[in-house]
This record gives structure tokens, sequence and C-alpha cells, in this order.
């Protein structure tokens, strides 16, 4: 079932000339999880913003198109409605927290005390997120005093807390360790298989090649490629876009072309090893 | 005596928070250095003793032969360049132009040569992809060239050792390879890179030297290869080989840490009869 559609969406900030978001058309399924991946300024935190409402709600300039949630368009869903479905998770945890309350425990229970859940029923959710996230020994630290690791898991459990259907995460793991950010990553496997949608704006492609379905790849505010991500991350066009490929991919796409070969390309090391062994 | 040395560094916070236990490592000049270990190890810790901006609670630091003990902070910056983790931390002019060349401009007084600032800071700002950008607000600039932006006011100041801290954090492919050679840029210079990162692959691919830390020790000095190769210290300081370096281990070949080693461990294998240890999975 389509939960996000996106028709011919441009988008221009105030004061500016040209569309950050140029013509963009796509679909989002109900229970997939898509990687949003491209260079810096290609506009992905800019469709999440779109997605969210936040553009035009929040940010005016120049919106025009249609974006639909659940077959309505966004701009019908007041405020309280879009927080509830659409979970987000902003790209800079240093600015995320609250600044309302002085330990973790209520900053993640700040969304569930605005929405008037009962007492009891808030403690029970705001602790499994906390051994969801690993953060028991964080649990009564002032969300200040956290590195930018730790305020990125509190953040990410903020925002799961409320159950919305569709989570957005914008660079969920940029100041991860590796440990950290497979954890992440082991957060969106478990989202997907309670049927939540994820939208995912990440640059640790190996990783998206694991976790992700499908991949939307950005460059200058255009949508350039769109498919399953086998698809889009076997195309060595990715890179003439700003992209990444994975190193497995990186390497069985070389190797092809070095050696004259026409080996499939596979995306991780298992998809590798086991290519390799029925071959052997 | 090397360059830069911590011996047997201990440091405790002032609200008593041990932060790393006698630490002892060393740096020559001309080195690219990767320091690597989980979130809370100590790393951004070992780096600010290396400035001065933390003192040491027990040991000895020492930059260019004296120890940092007793030292402004300012006096060890000229040797030691420190580049934050968190770039807000330290811009605070109002043009990419103007954060590049303040340091410069203060350290020249009124004898200041305008035209050789300007054209350090062209150079810096070239290296760091920000030319186009040189009159525009850093906070403008997105969070990943904001770093490049801290990064530029560092280097132009030409400290023995630049000291990066997470500079990958949030990069995408062109920021990371505009690091890798930026790095090389100024290790060729003669001049020391210390680079804290999680992102393996760029370790493997632009560092010979690896440090690994856990736990608030250092448990690891040595080349990067034999890091990535060494399955206790990976495990406990919860790291891991890069991806092809685990696709080698899946074909029983150790040592291999870049796409480059292991096309040429193919070529070897190709060489006398292709396809022959390889076979490819299409014509099977």
């Amino acid at each position: 079932m389509t939960s996000i559609s996106l028709k011919h969406v441009s988008y221009r900030y105030p004061l500016d000339t040209n569309n950050v978001i140029d013509d963009m058309s796509f679909d989002i399924e109900q229970g997939r999880t898509y990687a949003l991946i491209g260079a810096n300024d290609s506009g992905k935190t800019t469709v999440c913003n779109i997605i969210r409402g936040f553009i035009p709600r929040f940010y005016r300039g120049d919106l025009t198109g249609s974006v639909e949630i659940d077959g309505k368009p966004v701009t019908d869903f007041d405020d309280a409605q879009l927080t509830t479905m659409i979970g987000y998770s902003f790209q800079n945890p240093f600015t995320q927290m609250s600044g309302v309350k002085d330990n973790v425990r209520e900053e993640i229970a700040y969304a569930l005390e605005n929405l008037g859940v009962p007492r009891d029923e808030m403690i029970e959710r705001v602790d499994a997120m906390i051994e969801l996230l690993h953060l028991e020994a964080l649990a009564d630290k002032n969300p200040f005093e956290l590195s930018g690791g730790q305020k990125q898991r509190v953040a990410l459990a903020a925002v799961l807390v409320t159950d919305p259907g569709i989570v957005i995460l914008d660079e969920p793991t940029s100041q991860l360790d590796p440990k950290g950010t497979e954890d992440i990553f082991d957060i969106v496997e478990l989202l997907k298989s309670q049927g939540k949608t994820v939208i995912l704006v990440e640059h640790k492609i190996d990783l998206i090649a694991r976790y992700c379905d499908q991949v939307l790849l950005l460059d200058g505010g255009r949508l350039v490629m769109n498919g399953p991500v086998h698809e889009v991350l076997t195309d060595p066009a990715v890179l003439d876009h700003g992209g990444q490929l994975p190193q497995v991919a990186r390497y069985y796409l070389e190797r092809n072309r070095r050696f004259g070969r026409h080996d499939p390309i596979p995306l991780t090391v298992e998809e590798a090893a086991a290519q390799e062994r029925k071959g052997r | 005596m090397a360059y830069l040395e911590l011996n047997d560094v201990t440091f405790a916070y002032p609200n008593g928070f041990t932060a790393i236990e006698h630490v002892s490592m060393s740096f020559e000049l001309g080195e690219a250095v990767a320091i690597i270990g989980q979130n809370g190890a100590g790393k951004t810790t070992t780096v600010k003793l290396m400035n001065g901006l933390l003192k040491p609670t027990q040991g000895t630091v020492t930059v260019d032969g004296e120890p940092t003990e007793g030292r402004s902070t300012a006096s060890i910056a000229a040797k030691v360049g420190y580049v934050f983790q968190n770039p807000n931390d330290q811009i605070f002019q109002d043009s990419v132009r103007k954060e590049i060349a303040y340091g410069l401009v203060k350290r020249a007084g009124r004898n200041a040569d305008r035209a050789a600032i300007d054209a350090k800071v062209r150079d810096a700002a070239e290296w760091c992809g920000l030319t186009d950008e040189l009159d525009t607000h850093p906070y403008d600039l997105p969070f990943s060239m904001r770093k490049f932006v801290t990064i530029a006011a560092t280097m132009v100041m030409d400290p023995q050792v630049l000291i990066l801290d997470e500079p990958t954090a949030g990069q995408d492919r062109t920021g990371t390879e505009r690091l890798g050679r930026l790095i090389e840029h100024v290790r060729g210079q003669g001049r020391t890179v210390i680079t804290i990162t999680h992102d393996m692959e760029f370790v493997a691919r632009e560092f010979r030297r690896g440090i690994v830390m856990a736990n608030k020790h250092m448990l690891m000095d040595a080349p990067v290869a034999d890091i990535f190769w060494n399955d206790e210290v990976l495990a406990q300081a919860n790291l891991q080989r890069p991806y092809i370096a685990q696709l080698a281990e899946t074909r029983g070949l150790r040592g291999v840490l870049t796409i480059d080693d292991l096309l040429a461990r193919d070529a070897q294998a190709f060489a006398g009869a292709p396809g022959a240890s390889v076979p490819s999975a299409a014509e099977a």
C-alpha cells in the first residue's frame, strides 16, 4: 500500500533563485525501508522536511506539486497528527534535545507527556526504549552532559517512543562508532519487522546494502535513480552522481573490468562468499 | 626524543571521572596516524592532552622537547593544531574567509601582510573545497562543510602536528576523498596528522600507523594491517576489519585491507590460468 506519494514536487527556499528540489516524483510503500543517498547538498534533508510537512509549515518559500500521506494532502493533517504518524530524528543530535528536561528518562517521556499518555503506560514505554537503545547507564544523566553519539541514541529513543508508523532517520549514525552504528541498523531491522515504513538518510552505503529494500539517489535536487537496492547499488552511474557504492560491489565491478570477467555483482561480504562457494 | 610524546599519562576531569589511564605514545614528524576505538574509549581526551587544552593529572606530555605542564594552551597550539569534533564549538566569524584568516591576522598583528595572508587562505580553502564559499556565512554551510572551514582555519597556522577529531563524520564520498588528499598533502610537507575516525575503510586506505584505544587504555600501536588482522584486539575494542578484509578472509586470504590489495592477489591468481583460483560464477 502506498504510504507517501510525491508528484512533481519542486521547492525553493525564500529569497533563493534555484529550486533545491526539482520536479521530484516517487512513492513510498508501507512497511518497506528506503535509503535516501547522494552528496551533501543534493536535497536529502529537504525531502525529509517536505514529507514531514515542516515545509511549508515552518519553512516558507515556494513549494509546488503534491505531497500525499495515506492518500490525503500532507497539508490537511494538523501538526499533532503528523507528530504521531511520522517520527523524525534530526541530522544534528547536538540540537535535538528538548532543553526543558534534566534527565534522559524525562527527555524520552516528553512526547508521551504532551500526548497525555497515562503515567503507568508512559513509564513502561520509556523503560522499553531505554532497553532497546541500551541507555540504562545514561537514564539519570542530564541530556546536555552526553557525548554526540549518546545524544544521537537518546534522540532516537525520544522519537520511537511514540510508536509512529513512519520513521524518518536523518543521518542517525554520523557520530557513532561501528558497534553503535550496527545497533542502529538492528533497530531499523526491528522497525521493518514491525511493519513500519523507514526513510533513512545515510552515507554508510555498505550497511544500506545489507538492511534497506529500496534506494533513492538524489543529485542537485533531482531524483536520478530509484530502484531496489541490488539494481541501484550495482550501477557505476551512482558514482557519477556523487553517490557511493558498497566496497564489495566496487571490488567486483573493478575485478570484472580488469580481468574481463562477467561475475554478478554482490553487495555484501555474505553474498560474495555465497557466490564464490557456488562458483567453485 | 620524539616530537610529541605522552609518557604514562592519566587524566581525570574535575568531577573525578578518569578518562584515560597510563597512556604512552609518541609521534615523529611526517607521520599520518589514525586513532580508533569505541565512543568513550578516551580518544578525544588523549588528543586534547596533546595540544594543551588539557594537562595530565599524572605523567607528562612533551611537545618539541618541552612538557605542556605550565605552558599556555596558545603557545602549544601554535605547534599542535586541534580541529574539534563539533565545528560549532570553534566557529565565530561571519564569513568563511574571515574564519580561516582569523588566527593568521591575529598572529601577524599590526604588521599583517594582507597579500600573504590572502594567499594562504586561498590555498587552504582549495584543499578544503571552499574556494567558492569564501564569502559565505559559515552557518549557511552544511555541517560537513563547516567541518572543512575549521580544518582550513587550523591548517593555515602551519602547526607541526594537525589533529582531526572525527573529520569523516557525516562526510559524503567527495568529502572523504578530499580528506584523504589533504592528509597526504600535510604529511608530505613533513608535518604529522593524527586523525580520530570511525571509518575503517578510510583508515585502511589512508593510514599506515594506527592506535587502538579501549576503555581508557591504549591497546595497540602498530601498522594498520597488523591491527585489522589481530582478532583479539579487534574483539576487545569492538571493532571489525574493513569489509574487503572480511571478504578476503572468506577466501582464506589474510593481510588484505583494500580493494587494490585484493585485486593484486587476484592478478597473481589469474596470471597463470585465467579464472583458475577464483572461477567466474557466471561461467560456472
